[in-house]
């Protein structure tokens, strides 16, 4: 790859929460990396990409903490390159893709293979989270130590959760020596059997099985507690329960260091929706009754729930149309959720810009362990421009996802990606090409 | 296929049936129901006892040619019949007070009238049925209607198939109205937003079974005349019963009280929250109920049993003869079928004079014709 131009993004409002910045300046990036915020005229590179970002939004790239980009072996559902492209026109710079593959990433092979594709691909980086147990089957740790040797950043069984306590306690302890995470989706199995949809007056009235939030809320305070006893690195999500957040609060209250995330579908509609019976509503975590999104969004907002992911679980249209019962959970969220958060928790003043940033981008980059997710000079040049005020609707044919699946289908949204910039190298943009100025 | 639904001639059919439908939800196709076909023998008397003024009316009209005497009701606009919870009182009343006329022209839904020639109906079921299925045959039928048959064993949605293709190409052989019956909740309603003709739901897993809720309201109302201010109780396992709660809606939207009343893991606390009374004792709400409609366990759909044991189940839920002398003296007694002798009622129950158990089949078919008629003449057909 050809080395990356210098770029200079002018008249934007750089907003960086990892150094308290939020002003109108100008950005330089040199060489993939940042080279200076308000760099004198004098410092200029001979030749370099000018971008106009006024009235837009500067900041670090997002990164997402939990992305299905479904290669090797369901590639009917999404690959690596067009869930790159999809995360690129979300304004996502790094995403964490996990293991469910077939095979599920559980060999360094495995590590490798996904990573390969990806540099060939002009996406966002991607690091994998490989399997915590051996073939997924929850009951042989993986080989921990040579997946974290090929580049595995962190270890999870997701979608599926860790529920052997056992395995989670000395998957927990054993990354203590790489100082890497495990990635919980908290969820007791065994009372979720079967469930569709949100175990409250909705299910009930439609017959529909029901997940109850007991059964997210004990698998918190499980994985909460081994996280204390073994002081293991721990990030439990999505979360969707009020109880959860309760829990979390009280918890980190007393200092146990554990990080939570949650989904942007969980911030916005309510287990009502189900009433149309589309699967697109069949969702990882289940859309929630009112109070528990008024408690998630409420925590997000005083920072008991430290990061929103997107949650991109991208399944084919053929699978998607079946009957609410058989259609597998999931949605393609990557496109979406910078203008879901923009406009449930921005907008409606909840929360402010620099907070945005930091759940969708600083903190994601400390839970992963990146040095990405910040400005500072030096760091990787991962930036997205935003523009605040474009109103838009959400179309899923314009998605460059293979999935074509959204619950926010016709929503109206405000704030929207301008450019994604990965390595100092225009990687999205809705603009016509760069002015080169010499 | 089609013979399955002509019961006075298949009966190999019927028998092959009994053994292919054992375990599942339609277990017991006994010769009463059959009987019950084909023996409405109820006088004008009786009739006229039951009926409000205005259906005495629809009796009187026995005597005339059958097709001047029904006109289309103009507020009717539905082509889906897909839950009865959507439905506003005014639109059940429409579909009883048609059923009761459509019952009288019929002879008590036994001889044939040729509203309906030319149309098709299909039988889409991809759970096992065996009286709704027939019911909805005979109501197409005795109005001139075509039938095909069509279950997911044997067909191309065991090749792999959704059911949205496997229902659009039954559509695209023309057929005026889709029956669909599905483990899954929603399916009708994901149908009816696909297809072109007139969806029905005959039972959608444990969400709703419109023409069950309609032939039971029917009913009640042809022994009493009304549904507003009676108290009903429906006692079983509510929580998987798609009976419970289309009945739920239809009569709290009649006017009637409704209690559901089981085992605590089958009747949730949350129905109490929507306006339902929930109960868990059946001997504390028997005096209080004009109408009791006892619902089968239905073991298939649970994954672990949610009481004890049968036995235990039978002893505080089960109708028996000591528990209907505690009883208003003119109780109904009623059950959606198949009934579970020995479990939610007793014989002398279910065979006794409180029993209206084989005229809700007979009403069963009343509410189909007059729900096909509605649904097909919603675009004008029939105006």
């Amino acid at each position: 790859m050809s080395e990356p131009q210098a770029l200079l993004i002018e008249h934007g409002r750089i907003i960086d929460p990892s150094q308290g910045v939020d002003r109108v300046a100008r950005l330089l990036l040199f060489r993939g990396k940042v080279l200076a915020i308000d760099p004198l005229d004098g410092d200029l590179p001979d030749y370099y990409l000018h971008i106009d970002a006024r009235n837009c939004i500067v900041a670090p790239g997002l990164i997402d903490l939990g992305t299905e980009l479904r290669e090797p072996g369901h590639e009917e559902d999404e690959t690596i390159e067009s869930g790159g492209a999809a995360a690129v026109a979300g304004g996502y710079t790094s995403v964490l893709c996990s293991a469910n593959t077939d095979p599920p990433i559980d060999t360094p092979a495995g590590v490798e293979l996904v990573r390969r594709i990806a540099a060939a691909c002009s996406g966002p980086k991607v690091h994998v989270i490989a399997c915590a147990s051996s073939r997924r089957d929850g009951e042989q740790m993986a080989e921990l130590g040579l997946l974290a040797q090929a580049g595995a950043i962190g270890f999870s069984d997701s979608p599926r959760p860790i529920h052997n306590s056992a395995l989670l306690k000395r998957a927990l302890d054993y990354c203590r020596m790489f100082d890497l995470p495990i990635f919980d989706r908290p969820v007791d199995p065994d009372l979720v059997e079967h469930g569709v949809a949100h175990d409250g007056q909705v299910a009930l009235v439609l017959g529909l099985k029901g997940l109850p939030t007991e059964a997210e809320d004990l698998a918190v305070a499980r994985d909460v507690r081994l996280a204390e006893a073994t002081g293991g690195r721990l990030h439990v999500g999505p979360i969707s329960t009020m109880g959860s957040v309760d829990l979390l609060r009280r918890v980190k209250q007393r200092g146990i260091q554990v990080t939570a995330s949650v989904c942007p579908h969980n911030l916005w509609h309510s287990d009502e929706m189900l009433r149309s019976f589309d699967s697109r509503f069949k969702l990882h975590p289940p859309l929630r009754s009112v109070k528990h999104i008024d408690a998630i969004v409420a925590a997000v907002a005083d920072g008991t729930i430290d990061a929103i992911q997107s949650g991109h679980m991208p399944r084919a249209r053929e699978k998607k149309m079946n009957d609410i019962d058989q259609a597998p959970f999931g949605a393609s969220t990557l496109e979406t959720t910078l203008a879901v958060v923009a406009t449930r928790l921005v907008h409606t003043g909840l929360m402010d810009w620099s907070q945005a940033i930091m759940c969708l981008s600083t903190t994601p980059a400390k839970i992963a362990g990146l040095c990405e997710g910040t400005l500072a000079i030096g760091s990787p040049a991962d930036v997205v421009v935003i523009d605040p005020n474009d109103a838009w609707t959400i179309d899923s044919d314009t998605f460059y996802s293979q999935c074509r699946s959204t619950p926010h289908e016709g929503d109206h949204v405000t704030g929207r990606v301008v450019y994604t910039i990965v390595g100092g190298q225009v990687r999205f943009t809705r603009r016509p090409a760069l002015e080169h100025i010499v | 296929m089609e013979h399955h639904c002509d019961l006075g001639t298949q009966k190999r059919s019927i028998s092959a049936r009994i053994i292919v439908d054992r375990d599942l939800r339609e277990t017991d196709f006994s010769p009463n129901i059959r009987d019950a076909f084909c023996s409405q023998t109820r006088t004008r008397e009786t009739f006229r006892r039951s009926f409000s003024p205005e259906d005495v009316g629809a009796l009187d009209s026995q005597s005339h040619p059958a097709n001047d005497e029904l006109t289309f009701p103009e507020s009717w606009t539905r082509r889906h019949l897909l839950d009865i919870e959507s439905l506003s009182a005014a639109e059940i009343n429409i579909l009883l007070d048609t059923a009761v006329r459509l019952k009288a022209m019929t002879e008590g839904c036994r001889r044939k009238i040729s509203i309906l020639s030319g149309k098709t109906l299909a039988n889409l079921f991809f759970e096992n049925s065996t009286r709704t299925r027939n019911s909805f045959s005979l109501a197409a039928k005795r109005m001139g209607a075509d039938t095909v048959e069509f279950s997911s064993s044997g067909s191309s949605v065991s090749k792999g198939e959704t059911f949205v293709d496997t229902a659009k190409t039954i559509q695209a052989m023309g057929v005026d109205w889709v029956v669909t019956r599905h483990s899954t909740p929603g399916t009708p309603h994901l149908l009816s937003r696909e297809l072109e003709c007139c969806v029905l739901n005959a039972g959608d897993g444990a969400h709703e079974h419109p023409t069950q809720g309609l032939l039971d309201m029917l009913t009640i109302r042809e022994h009493r005349g009304r549904l507003d201010g009676l108290t009903v109780a429906l006692v079983g396992d509510i929580a998987h019963s798609r009976t419970a709660r289309s009945n739920m809606w239809g009569l709290r939207k009649l006017g009637a009280h409704v209690i559901v009343c089981g085992p605590a893991t089958l009747v949730s606390p949350r129905w109490s929250e929507l306006g339902f009374e929930v109960a868990h004792s059946l001997d504390e709400i028997l005096p209080r109920c004009d109408v009791l409609n006892l619902l089968r366990i239905q073991f298939e759909r649970q994954k672990a049993r949610p009481f004890p044991s049968v036995h235990e189940y039978a002893n505080r839920y089960g109708m028996n003869g000591k528990r209907m002398r505690r009883c208003k003296s003119d109780i109904l007694i009623m059950a959606p079928g198949p009934i579970n002798r020995g479990v939610e009622i007793t014989p002398e129950v279910a065979d006794g004079p409180h029993s209206v158990i084989l005229e809700q089949v007979t009403n069963g078919i009343a509410v189909r014709m007059a729900a096909l008629w509605l649904l097909v003449g919603a675009n004008g057909e029939n105006r």
